[in-house]
């Protein structure tokens, strides 16, 4: 291991960020650092690593392939926020957290895959206000949603459910 | 949005994917109606999303389809659906690098970015600037420093990352924006704050000053983001790592306020920095200690997380800091993330007493399976640690040990529990036999080659010494049979090492050699044909010099040896005695143990100090001729510290000159040092021939002078030597500030501290893994015993380090390791003489009122055995 004892001085705080099925197949995915699995196989065999060591336990923290992930599972979902070895977990966990409340918002606290898959385009609006190329852009959930501005036209069964609920 | 996919699907439940079955040239087809008018927002809006789905499942665009579908996209600008334009947004960066001419979208970018909806202008800036290269960013560059100081939070923040990514590309336009940033800077919105704190920092960061005065101003006036006092705390210390700043600096103290932080991310951030600073007194860890402390029983596993690894670092170095979190330590050994377990309980491994290592080996052992294989590394490391403090655990340690061997994992993690075991065994005789056994079951089924070839070479080395070696010699050829060809050629070697030791398992492993001869690999057949002859002379030197020892050359030396000899081809043979020497390796410094295990840096050979001084020597004129470098001894120091000229000199032996190369600094910053040179003065016969000089040394840049030596050819018993040494050197003073010097100078010179030419100057340390077989291979045609009374000498401990710096050899067999409570001892010691003699030391210790040494030398010279012996009386 090189001597890096200190952290260098970086806005890049953010390796990737993934969200996986309760199978382990990708939903949405995006790494920010180009050198880090550069390839789609590489990204793929990464992935499959973090779901098999972290699906059967609800952990929230892990260390992997000397990465550290946070993670965060809702339903049949799996989120997950990946950063270097000397990351501040915390910082991770902020971004974790973000990602998730605004999720949950936009898919009213349906955070599950089919409604997520419904809601797709807003997912993805969600992580660009979130994470831009590594760096985080926002951590108030509140303020993603404003930017995100987006409205889940919701089914009349999903409507009824929802008013039920209230 | 998107529209409810047909019936069936929805009726099929959660398990079913609108997008599983996308076809990307269906998808491209559909993209069709981005042309039709009016614009169907709902439609085009789900079509895009697929695209953008498709790209990111990594399904792979031709650049002309991607340029096709990019071009369609372009048209939906003219929608004002405001999630379609975000949509649009997006495509265009997730395009930028598969598409060609993406640059027409500037002006519809440049509009959004300027215009009055604020929800856009951020999100277009930022797709702008991914598709912007630096001969257009000048075009844009007035906009961007209007929408860094701009007061929508959203729109400054997304300016500044901007400005961040590009300064990879446009360093020297995004610097101009200085200014702004600095406004920026000041703003109320946190992110704002944090992203202009970032980009000031990467455009100033290689200019010193700026960022300690950037420090300074927001140390002082303090944040609001935890975000931005998080990179603080990192500037600034890596600040005070460069400058070496003490811990009384007024960034120590900042770090250390920011333990007080309202925010837990800003106090964790700055416990690890204190933890991570080099130096670090234990009382200066203490504050950081008892903030993590707090934290190990956080409800957030993350932090508990964060807490004890940073913890398990400080017990590394200081584990009398941390006893205090012992039991909330113990707390988290339970811990149901079991990273976290592992962590506290490598963490009191290292700071807990002898008497809770079973309780704790058994603990971990009860989950081990289940946490990764960075952790079981971890885990083996602490072990490994743990068996060099209590020597006496090592059965316990061994049991836990084999059993992980069996388990399944990875190359590292099984690397990791080899190396540990082979330490212990070194470090244990009594584990010996036990530890071979597992090792040996072991590689019965072992994938990895690297650890297969290591152990067999260690069964080499120790089978053959146990009680019972022939129970080895069924795992070696059982290798030979099956195993590819690396594993085979070692088990070959490993065998002939069982031959040439115990004669009567010769026979036998003569008709295994046999065998191999037939072998389908060439190194392996070679190897098994070698061997055989070696064998079949019965010769105990033979089989010293040619089995156990081998080369003793350094290998880049050998190499550079050859080619030489084949580009001047010549009648003599080519001659191994002209190759240098390799260095013995210095104990290799003890890996971090830490939880940042795969570093994924390829391992190089690195050349060794020797090699490189060679190859700097050989540099220079005056030095061609001299043969290859023998010896470099280490640097020594020839002025006090903090003198105004730091001077030390690496002493270089070649076979009939010395080299001394002279270090110098100058520490003045108003003086320029000319033609420096070091004057010797010999008491001895050895011949000053030539010096060197440094032409120039200016302030703080060191330079090197060097003067040659000739070692007195008649009287070749005369080794040791003193020189006086004086600096001389022509003075120009110069402006500190300028460094311009004045025109003229004037002749100065300085006394230096005298340097000693020694025995150990002479001698290159060699290893002989088997120094018995080299004993007799060297034979007793010059031994010589005398014996020594060390009367100032109190301990064994302290004789044996004494002989072993005096005379500069490699202590072999561990014999440099005396047991407790002896009171006798025998140490063993390896080296060449300069010239290439082999010369083996035997040094009987007895520890009376003091030291009585018995000293024998075997050398394949007579001069040499009488140099040392003259030396040590």
């Amino acid at each position: 291991m090189t001597a890096v004892s200190f952290q260098e001085p970086s806005l890049y705080t953010v390796k990737a960020a993934f969200i996986l099925d309760n199978d382990g197949n990708r939903l949405v995915s995006k790494y920010y650092d180009p050198e880090l699995y550069p390839s789609l196989k590489e990204q793929m065999s990464f992935e499959r690593t973090v779901f098999s060591k972290t699906h059967k336990a609800d952990n929230e923290i892990a260390f992997l392939e000397g990465m550290t992930i946070v993670y965060k599972s809702s339903i049949d979902l799996f989120i997950y926020v990946v950063g270097s070895a000397q990351e501040n977990e915390l910082m991770l966990m902020s971004v974790l957290n973000c990602l998730f409340d605004s999720l949950s918002h936009i898919l009213r606290k349906n955070v599950e895959r089919r409604c997520l898959l419904d809601n797709m385009d807003g997912v993805f609006l969600v992580f660009d206000e979130v994470i831009d190329g590594g760096v985080i852009l926002e951590s108030d959930p509140q303020q993603v949603l404003l930017k995100v501005n987006y409205r889940v036209l919701q089914s009349a069964k999903e409507q009824i459910k929802w008013s039920i609920l209230k | 949005m998107i529209k409810k996919f047909d019936k069936k699907d929805e009726e099929s439940g959660s398990g079913s994917n609108p997008f599983q079955h996308l076809e990307k040239s269906a998808v491209l087809q559909e993209a069709r109606i981005f042309n039709e008018t009016p614009i169907n927002p709902r439609r085009c809006l789900h079509i895009l999303t697929k695209i953008i789905y498709l790209l990111n499942q990594g399904e792979h665009f031709g650049t002309t389809e991607a340029t096709e579908a990019f071009f369609a996209m372009t048209r939906l600008f003219q929608s004002n659906d405001q999630t379609l334009r975000r949509m649009c947004y997006l495509t265009i960066k997730e395009m930028a690098n598969i598409s060609e001419d993406v640059i027409i979208v500037t002006s519809s970018l440049t509009k959004d970015m300027t215009g009055k909806e604020d929800v856009y202008r951020g999100p277009a800036i930022r797709a702008l600037c991914r598709i912007t290269d630096t001969t257009m960013l000048q075009a844009i560059e007035r906009y961007m420093k209007q929408a860094i100081v701009d007061k929508v939070p959203s729109v400054s923040s997304s300016a500044l990352v901007s400005s961040l990514h590009m300064v990879k590309m446009s360093y020297d336009v995004v610097k101009r924006w200085v200014n702004e940033a600095q406004e920026a800077a000041s703003s109320d919105n946190i992110m704002v704050q944090y992203h202009a704190l970032g980009l000031l920092y990467h455009l100033r960061k290689n200019d010193r000053l700026a960022v300690t005065k950037m420090l300074n101003k927001f140390t002082k006036s303090g944040l609001k983001s935890p975000f931005a006092y998080c990179m603080l705390i990192r500037i600034a210390s890596k600040l005070l790592d460069e400058t070496e700043g003490g811990h009384d600096s007024p960034l120590f103290d900042f770090i250390e306020s920011c333990l007080r932080n309202k925010n837990e991310m800003v106090v964790y951030e700055a416990a690890s920095a204190i933890v991570h600073m080099p130096n670090c007194t234990a009382r200066e860890l203490a504050p950081a200690v008892s903030v993590l402390q707090l934290f190990c029983s956080s409800p957030k596993a993350a932090l508990r997380y964060a807490a004890v690894r940073t913890l398990n670092k400080v017990a590394m170095k200081h584990p009398s800091a941390v006893t205090a979190c012992n039991l909330d330590l113990e707390n988290l050994i339970t811990d149901s993330n079991r990273s976290i377990a592992t962590l506290a309980i490598t963490t009191l491994l290292k700071t807990g007493s002898e008497s809770s290592v079973d309780r704790l080996m058994k603990q971990i052992s009860s989950f081990v399976s289940e946490i990764s294989d960075e952790f079981k590394v971890v885990v083996v490391q602490a072990i490994s640690a743990l068996c060099q403090k209590y020597p006496r655990k090592h059965s316990v340690m061994m049991n836990f040990l084999s059993n992980m061997l069996r388990d399944d994992g990875g190359f590292e993690y099984k690397r990791a529990i080899v190396d540990c075991i082979i330490s212990i065994i070194e470090e244990n005789p009594e584990s010996k036999e036990t530890g071979l056994a597992h090792l040996c079951e072991f590689i019965e089924d072992c994938e990895h080659t690297v650890l297969a070839t290591k152990i067999l070479h260690l069964l080499g080395k120790e089978g053959p010494r146990t009680p019972q070696p022939s129970k080895y010699i069924r795992f070696i050829f059982n290798r030979v049979v099956l195993e590819s060809e690396a594993v085979r050629a070692a088990a070959v070697s490993a065998l002939a090492k069982f031959g040439a030791q115990n004669d009567d398992l010769l026979p036998s492993v003569l008709v295994l050699m046999q065998r191999c001869m037939m072998d389908s690999d060439d190194e392996v057949r070679d190897r098994a044909t070698f061997y055989m002859n070696v064998l079949q002379q019965k010769q105990k030197a033979l089989n010293a010099a040619y089995i156990f020892n081998g080369l003793s050359v350094s290998v880049p030396g050998l190499e550079k040896s050859l080619h030489q000899y084949t580009l001047e081809p010549s009648e003599k043979p080519f001659d191994i005695k002209s190759v240098p020497l390799a260095s013995a390796p210095i104990t290799e410094q003890k890996t971090e143990i830490a939880p940042v295990a795969t570093s994924k840096l390829p391992e190089k050979l690195a050349p060794s100090r020797q090699d490189i001084y060679q190859s700097q020597l050989s540099g220079i004129p005056e030095f061609q001729g001299l043969g290859p470098l023998f010896k470099s001894s280490e640097p020594v120091q020839l002025t006090e510290a903090e003198t105004e000229y730091v001077v030390r000199c690496i002493k270089h032996t070649f076979s009939r000159h010395m080299v001394f190369q002279f270090d110098c600094t100058n520490t003045l910053n108003d003086q320029l040092l000319q033609k420096v040179m070091v004057q010797m003065e010999p008491s001895e016969a050895y011949e000053v021939m030539h010096c060197i000089p440094a032409p120039n040394l200016p302030y703080s840049q060191p330079g090197s002078c060097y003067t040659l030596v000739r070692l007195p050819d008649d009287d070749p018993t005369a080794v040791s030597c003193t020189f006086s040494c004086t600096l001389k050197y022509l003075v120009r003073d110069c402006d500190p500030n300028t460094g311009e010097p004045d025109d003229d100078g004037y002749d100065d010179e300085y006394v230096l501290e005298d340097l000693e030419v020694t025995v150990a100057d002479h001698i290159q340390k060699v290893l002989k893994p088997n120094f018995g077989a080299a004993w007799e291979e060297v034979g007793d045609e010059f031994e010589k015993e005398e014996t020594f009374a060390l009367a100032s000498v109190r301990t064994l401990d302290e004789a044996v380090g004494n002989i072993i710096s005096f005379l500069g050899m490699q202590p072999c067999e561990r014999s440099d390791k005396v047991p407790e409570n002896k009171n006798s001892h025998v140490l063993f010691l390896s080296g060449v003489f300069r010239g290439g003699h082999d010369t083996l030391v035997r040094a009987r210790l007895a520890l009376a009122d003091g030291v009585t040494m018995q000293v024998t030398v075997r050398s394949s010279e007579e001069t040499v055995v009488d140099v040392i012996l003259a030396s040590v009386g």
